[in-house]
């Protein structure tokens, strides 16, 4: 019975817990005014928020009784392909010049977005 | 030839259990029938996908592995508050956004994907980019003053224990 009662607190704790984390995610991206600083709200919400969610279906699973574990499957491709999006927001942001430009890697070296040409890439046509 | 025979079912052992126990917590059971069908695709997917592996690094401690993602983890649930407490309470103007350039002593692409990926998860940085010789990481973050200090910081914390486990 005290089991059970500190499983449901605890399923408690952890929804309220994503749910905030998930709001300061969405008010960050409304917040932030550089496509770059926005990137980071949205990883809080997919790291914390979404994790903290499932921890909670998790433990409400427990408090019945029962154990429910594809949670941390979804946990894991969640977290094998949240960077891959991030990192092409982020190549995005540099091509359309729309955050400050990043400084050179070393004196004779460019960013592997920036290994072209501008005069390689035919302009788009009307 | 009885290793042979071995190495030509199971070319990449890591890779057959990881695939056997997604297939057990997709499926949530453990039945025979499920084994079954879990090691037929952990027998045949690495077959099939041997040419996209041609020279995988052979991960040195698993052990150490395991322990790394928990301390990333950990990271993880410290990052989140400290982030949310910046977007929350700092002004725009306050935050001092950088770029910060990490120049790299892994060279293996898995321990580079590895390392990209835990600095994307653990908020308030996120990786961009690479150089075109894979040397150089660039790293954005949303409030990092001393730029060469939050670099350091990487380097010790996540590179030097990836490059005990990879190489």
């Amino acid at each position: 019975m005290i089991l059970q009662a500190i499983l449901e607190w605890a399923t408690v704790i952890a929804l309220l817990l994503g749910a905030m984390f998930t709001i300061v995610g969405s008010y960050g991206l409304l917040k932030l005014d550089d496509p770059m600083k926005r990137l980071h709200a949205p990883t809080k919400a997919a790291t914390m928020g979404v994790g903290s969610l499932l921890a909670a279906a998790m433990l409400h699973e427990a408090a019945a009784g029962e154990v429910s574990v594809n949670e941390i499957l979804i946990m894991v491709f969640l977290f094998l392909t949240a960077p891959i999006s991030a990192n092409f927001i982020a190549k995005v942001a540099i091509h359309g010049r729309t955050c400050d430009r990043p400084p050179a890697p070393s004196p004779d070296e460019v960013w592997g977005t920036n290994d072209v040409e501008l005069e390689d890439i035919p302009e788009p046509k009307a | 030839m009885q290793r042979g025979l071995l190495h030509l079912i199971f070319p990449h052992p890591a890779l057959t259990v990881v695939l056997l126990l997604t297939w057990c917590l997709l499926t949530a059971s453990v039945s025979l029938g499920n084994l079954f069908l879990g090691l037929l695709l952990g027998i045949l997917v690495p077959i099939v996908t041997a040419a996209y592996w041609p020279d995988r690094p052979m991960m040195r401690s698993p052990l150490r592995f395991i322990a790394y993602v928990f301390i990333v983890l950990w990271d993880i649930l410290l990052a989140n508050f400290e982030v949310a407490w910046i977007v929350l309470f700092r002004s725009n103007r306050s935050m001092q956004s950088n770029w910060i350039v990490i120049p790299l002593e892994i060279r293996h692409p898995e321990a580079v994907a590895v390392l990209a990926g835990t600095i994307t998860l653990t908020p308030g940085t996120v990786s961009a980019d690479l150089s075109q010789s894979g040397r150089y990481l660039l790293v954005h973050a949303l409030d990092a003053p001393a730029p060469e200090q939050t670099a350091r910081e990487i380097k010790h914390r996540y590179e030097r224990r990836l490059k005990e486990i990879f190489e």
